[in-house]
Order: C-alpha cells, then sequence, then structure tokens
C-alpha cells in the first residue's frame, strides 16, 4: 500500500523540473534510469511502519518535511574545515559538499578515482554496465528516490589484478539547512583487484537536513574490498542509505559501518554472494544517545554455494535513543555448504533507551551452517564488579567495558590506520582515555 | 620466627546473600606473610568467605567486623579495597568482550598508581614491567593481546588471575578455589607461580575444596570452615588429615580449635 502524501508529488514536482532544466543533457540510458526511479517512487511512496521492513521505523518526520534539492554550495569550506572528518591526510580523495563534487578539496586519481558526473561522459560503457544493477529499487522508495535524482558521487574503480595501496577518503559534508541531497556512489573493483575504502557522511554544523544516499559495490573474482563507512551527521539530521554489494566467485568483502549521527537514520545494506567462494564479514556499530533513532535493515542473499557470511553488529544506546536491527539471511536452494554467522549485541546504558533485534533466517538448502544471536542488556554486574575487584573505580570499569564493546567491533577492522582513526572517535564519543 | 604485624583479622563474621545466612561467625587472623588455607566441603561458605573479603555486591555483612591493616574494610568499595592491597583471584574469571588483557591489566596497574601516587605507565613501559611479571611466573605472552578471559580455556583463565596477581602485586592475595578445574600440570603451573609470589610482605588466604594444591603451596595454617563456622584450624598436617578422612568426622562432630 503506498502512502500518497502530498510530499509525494512535490518531489516528483520537483523531479521534473530539475530533469528538464539541469539535468536535461544526460544520456539517454542515463534520463531512462532517472524515469525508471521516480516513476517507482511515485508508485511506492513513503513507507509505513505497517510495513514489515518498516515496523519499528517511521519516516514522518522525513516525509512531512520540507525539503529542497540542494544547490552548490556558496561558500565552499576550506581544508581546514573539512580536516576534522578526513580519516587520513594523503591518499585518494573525494569530497562532496551539499552532494556537489569539490575538485579543489579533492585528490582524485586518474580516471579510478573520480567524480561519478566526471565518468558518466568519460567512461560512460563502464558506469552504463553497473550503474544501477545491483541495488534493487523495486520494493525500496528511497532508492528509487536516489535513482531518479542520479547526479554526482563518487566513482571509484579498480582493474583486474590491480591494488590501489592507499586507502580512498569519500567524504560527504553538509552545509545546508532543509535540503536534501542525493549522492550516488559507484564501486567496481575488477577481478582480483583489491582497495580499501573509507565512506563518511557529516556536516559542518547541527543542521536539518536530509542525506539519502545509494552506494553500490562491485566485487569481481577473487577481488578483495575492505569497505568502511562512517555515518556521523548532524544529530539533527535525517539519513537514509542503501549500500549494496555484489560479490564475485571468491571474493572477499570486509564491510565495516560505524553509525553515530542522525536524527533518524535508517541504513539498508544488502550483500550478494553470487558466486561460489565469496567471504563477508559484515561489522557494525551504532552508538546512539539523546532521541536518536538508528535502523539497520541488513540482507545477506547466499545465491551460490560454499561461501561464508560473519554478521556482527553491536549497538551503545544512552539516553532515550532507540536502535533496531534486522539481520536478514537467504540461503538460496543449491546454496550448499553456506556458512553463515549472525550476531546482534545491544548494550543499553540507560533505562528508556531501547533496542529491537529481529533475525529472519530463509533457508532452501540443507547442507548449510547458520546460526544467529542476539542479546539486549545492561552493563554486566559480574564484570562491573571484576574490574573493580582490580581496583578500577566504578565509573571507569562502566565506560572501560563500553569502550570494550565498541572495540570489538573496531578490533575486526584490518585496515590499520583506519582502525586507530575510528578508534579515536569512537573514544571521544564514549569519553574512554 | 618472629611473627609478623596482624594484617586481617576477621572477627565474628556473619553474612547473608538472597535472605540466607551462609556465614555464621567467622575468626580469621592472617599475619604479614602468612599463608592461610581455608578447607571446607561444597556450600560451606568458603567462597561466600573470598568474595565478602573482595567487597561483592550481592553478600549482606549481618554482624562482626573485618579489619585489614588496621582499616574498617566493610566500608570500602571494591576498588579502594584492591588499591588498599586485596586482591581475589576469581573462581571464575569474568570474560570482558573487546578488551584485550594487555590493556586490562595496564587500565588496573595505573589505577593502583594512582591510588599511590605513582606515575602511570605507557604501553610501552607497561609492556617491560609485564615481560618481567610474565618470566618470573613462567608464563608467554599468548593471552596478552586476546580479549580477557573470552575463550580461554579453565587452566588459561585461571594462569591469567595469577597473572593479574602478579602484576598488581597486593599485600593479601585470595585464591578462590584457583584449582578447580585444573589438571596436574596446570595446577603445577599456577602452584609454581604462587610459590615465586611468596613473601614475607605478601599473605595468601587460599580457598580450595580438595588438598591436592597443598602438595605443591605448603601453607602455614589450615582452617576447615563447615556450615559457615571455622570448626578446626591447625597447621598443613591437618590437610593431609582432610585428605585421608574427608569433612564428615568434623560436620558432625563438637568443634575443635
Amino acid at each position: 500500500m503506498a502512502v500518497k502524501t502530498g510530499s509525494v508529488e512535490r518531489l516528483v514536482g520537483s523531479y521534473h523540473a530539475w530533469a528538464s532544466n539541469g539535468a536535461s543533457r544526460a544520456p539517454a540510458w542515463l534520463t531512462e534510469l532517472r524515469a525508471g526511479g521516480i516513476a517507482r517512487f511515485g508508485d511506492l511512496g513513503f513507507p509505513n511502519m505497517k510495513q514489515e521492513a518498516w515496523r519499528f521505523t517511521s519516516v514522518a518526520p522525513i516525509a512531512e518535511g520540507t525539503f529542497a534539492l540542494a544547490k552548490a554550495p556558496t561558500r565552499v569550506p576550506t581544508l581546514d574545515d573539512i580536516r576534522p572528518f578526513l580519516l587520513l591526510e594523503a591518499g585518494p580523495r573525494l569530497v562532496f559538499v551539499d552532494g556537489f563534487f569539490q575538485r579543489s578539496l579533492s585528490t582524485p586519481f586518474l580516471d579510478d578515482v573520480q567524480s561519478l558526473a566526471h565518468v558518466v561522459t568519460h567512461r560512460q560503457d563502464l558506469v552504463r554496465q553497473h550503474l544501477g544493477q545491483y541495488v534493487a529499487t523495486q520494493d525500496r522508495p528511497f532508492a528509487a528516490l536516489n535513482t531518479a535524482f542520479v547526479s554526482d558521487g563518487a566513482f571509484v574503480h579498480v582493474p583486474a589484478k590491480a591494488t590501489i595501496a592507499e586507502p580512498i577518503q569519500l567524504l560527504f559534508l553538509a552545509t545546508g539547512n532543509q535540503v536534501v541531497t542525493h549522492p550516488r556512489n559507484l564501486i567496481v573493483i575488477e577481478r582480483e583487484a583489491r582497495a580499501a575504502i573509507v565512506e563518511t557522511y557529516a556536516s559542518l554544523a547541527q543542521d536539518v537536513y536530509w542525506t539519502n544516499a545509494v552506494t553500490e559495490i562491485s566485487a569481481g573474482d577473487g577481488a578483495r574490498v575492505d569497505f568502511h563507512r562512517v555515518q556521523r551527521e548532524s544529530s539533527r539530521a535525517y539519513h537514509v542509505a542503501a549500500t549494496q554489494t555484489h560479490q564475485g566467485r571468491d571474493s572477499t568483502v570486509n564491510f565495516h559501518a560505524v553509525a553515530f549521527g542522525g536524527a533518524l537514520a535508517r541504513h539498508d545494506i544488502g550483500a550478494v554472494m553470487a558466486g561460489p567462494g565469496g567471504r563477508l564479514i559484515l561489522n557494525g556499530l551504532y552508538l546512539l544517545d539523546g532521541a536518536q533513532h538508528a535502523d539497520h535493515h541488513t540482507t545477506i542473499d547466499h545465491a551460490a554455494d560454499h561461501c561464508d557470511s560473519h554478521e556482527y553488529f553491536n549497538g551503545v544506546l544512552d539516553g532515550r535513543s532507540r536502535g533496531v536491527f534486522t539481520g536478514r539471511i537467504i540461503v538460496r536452494p543449491g546454496a550448499q555448504k553456506t556458512d553463515s554467522k549472525q550476531t546482534n549485541n545491544n548494550l543499553l546504558l540507560s533505562g528508556e533507551a531501547h533496542a529491537d533485534s529481529q533475525p529472519q533466517l530463509e533457508i532452501y538448502a540443507d547442507d548449510v551452517k547458520c546460526t544467529h544471536g542476539s542479546t539486549v542488556g545492561p552493563l554486566d554486574p559480574r564484570a562491573l564488579f571484576y574490574l573493580c575487584s582490580r581496583g578500577v573505580g566504578e565509573d571507569d570499569a562502566r565506560r572501560l567495558l563500553t569502550y570494550g564493546f565498541a572495540a570489538e567491533i573496531l578490533g575486526r577492522m584490518e585496515v590499520a590506520p583506519l582502525r586507530a582513526q575510528l578508534d579515536a572517535i569512537v573514544r571521544g564519543r564514549l569519553a574512554q582515555p | 620466627m618472629k611473627k609478623g604485624n596482624v594484617l586481617l583479622a576477621v572477627k565474628g563474621l556473619r553474612v547473608a546473600v538472597a535472605g540466607n545466612e551462609i556465614l555464621k561467625g567467622v575468626d580469621v587472623t592472617i599475619r604479614d606473610g602468612e599463608v592461610h588455607a581455608i578447607m571446607g566441603p561444597n556450600g560451606s561458605g568458603k567462597s561466600t568467605l573470598a568474595q565478602v573479603l573482595a567487597g561483592h555486591p550481592a553478600y549482606t555483612v549481618l554482624a562482626g567486623t573485618v579489619t585489614y591493616q588496621g582499616k574498617n574494610v566493610l566500608d570500602m568499595k571494591p576498588e579502594e579495597r584492591a588499591r588498599a592491597g586485596v586482591f581475589l583471584a576469581f573462581q571464575y574469571p569474568v570474560e570482558i568482550r573487546g578488551i584485550t588483557n594487555s590493556y586490562f591489566l595496564r587500565s588496573a596497574l595505573n589505577a593502583l598508581r594512582r591510588e599511590r601516587g605513582e606515575a602511570e605507565l605507557d604501553p610501552i613501559d607497561f609492556l617491560q614491567f609485564l615481560e618481567q611479571k610474565l618470566k618470573a611466573i613462567g608464563l608467554d605472552d599468548s593471552m596478552m593481546n586476546r580479549p580477557v578471559n573470552e575463550g580461554f580455556s579453565g587452566g588459561e583463565k585461571k594462569r591469567n588471575e595469577i597473572l593479574q596477581l602478579a602484576v598488581l602485586e597486593p599485600r593479601l592475595a585470595i585464591l578462590d578455589e584457583t584449582d578447580s578445574g585444573l589438571d596436574i600440570d596446570a595446577l603445577k603451573t599456577v602452584a609454581q607461580a604462587v610459590n615465586q609470589l611468596r613473601n614475607p610482605e605478601r599473605a595468601f588466604l587460599i580457598v580450595t575444596h580438595y588438598q591436592r594444591l597443598l602438595n605443591y603451596i605448603t601453607p602455614d595454617v589450615v582452617h576447615v570452615l563447615a556450615d559457615g563456622r571455622i570448626v578446626k584450624s591447625g597447621g598443613p598436617e591437618l590437610a593431609q588429615e582432610l585428605e585421608a578422612r574427608g569433612y564428615d568426622w568434623l560436620r558432625d562432630g563438637v568443634m575443635v580449635s
């Protein structure tokens, strides 16, 4: 059941105005992709809480809000402005402000680490081959809406057997108020290639805005991607995103998602294990406080045999915050020898914080190993006593245990400089020296 | 041998947990450098005594006093007791997710050093300190970069408790059934480490169900705890006698001291 609201019509209207004006010079295939997106969004409308995938999350603040399509920033931030959000000083980097690529703040690498708008014209065949091929928009209104407004975002391409040695940084910085951006990112790691990437969403001020992002990641046969995602939006912002990975034979994806921003954040993570022998680590951490609400909706699709997927999500919830985790695992017929493990642990630091955790296993093969487990609860009093009995004060012990809960997730990150930076950010957030 | 100063004096201690009185009047006096063993059947209150001395919040003290270095321990929080030099090696060491053993040990040691007005150790200095300690008690560093007790075998957990003892250098070390669940090799390792750590400045209270640990650690005094009371105290030979005769002759018998 679609919910038709005035704001759906407004968004469709703003699409037509944009498509006939600024976006009119796009190649025909892209225009077609966009038109399909807006048609789908118009059909679906905003999701509501009667829909299974949205049971615990209301998008009313977005549906009922007024967000203008972001315009190019009038004042471009300086390198000093963005430095707090950069995890690494050097290496390839793409910076977007309010959705617009900032060449002066970026260090692209050939045509392989570039703005999507640039490669849409310069590497049209490659982009066309991948863009929109992985993320499903059929039943996803936000991804459909993003597709309607595809114009710019990050493009990363690593040719077969190549390795980009330094981690690639993608930074999306918001400076506007009451605006919406639709960043669209495409990451193509060809066969036996390797790359490490960090994608960050952040804001310069505590503004109200809406980010509606989509990232598609293709890992070819034997490829390896270490993908890190840091969502540190303004605590008043709305963040909706879909990240979709697609893995070839014997490929490895290590996917790390850290989220602590946004008033309302919803992240759909999809992974398709399309070739045998694939390995996936889906490793997530959400740290919430105040009235924040974060919903992680993950779907791992074992479409081929002999694949491993290990999923770990930890939530630390303080104040009146709410964390939602859904872990859907599909094991297709014939996906024998699947080894799938899922855990979701939630730490409640306050009596008013709340966590919902729901595993959804759909298993259509018989020779598989699938386990799942979830916990919701306060700090373990036995662990507190253990630490105190070693001379650690009670407040320090609480902080240490809370940090440990987060560090468990950080410890799985294999790209040391990124792990160290994220560790510092998490420590700052949890006041752990 | 000249007797040391009284380090710990437990007098008439009565303790309840969840409304059940477990300790029904316990008296123990430990002097500097002494090694006391508390033996007794299951459910006699041995572990309760160990936990109460460390300040476990689940226990209610109904009556009696516990004085450590002349101070009323019962008024002190667990961390204050630890900083004053009381250490409990847990019967069931707790897993601490996400915190490596070396980070945990450094945090604990620095909490004690702050209390003593000493400079905190940075990771590099701590590593040197830790290596000395490991060497002294015959352990390797294989447990250091793993989360505290997580996935540790029974023997590893107990060795880890002894390592903490070595690092934190307490004045009073309480070992709560450190020998339970250990095979003979692990038992010997633990006993050798404890013997290394024995010195005139450090007293031990060893809680055990079995006599076998005392084949390797010779106590100065052996107490028998039965039904919440110390029913007999004696020298190391008492442990042998208990091994030979069991506990029943004491449980039903007249209190002898």
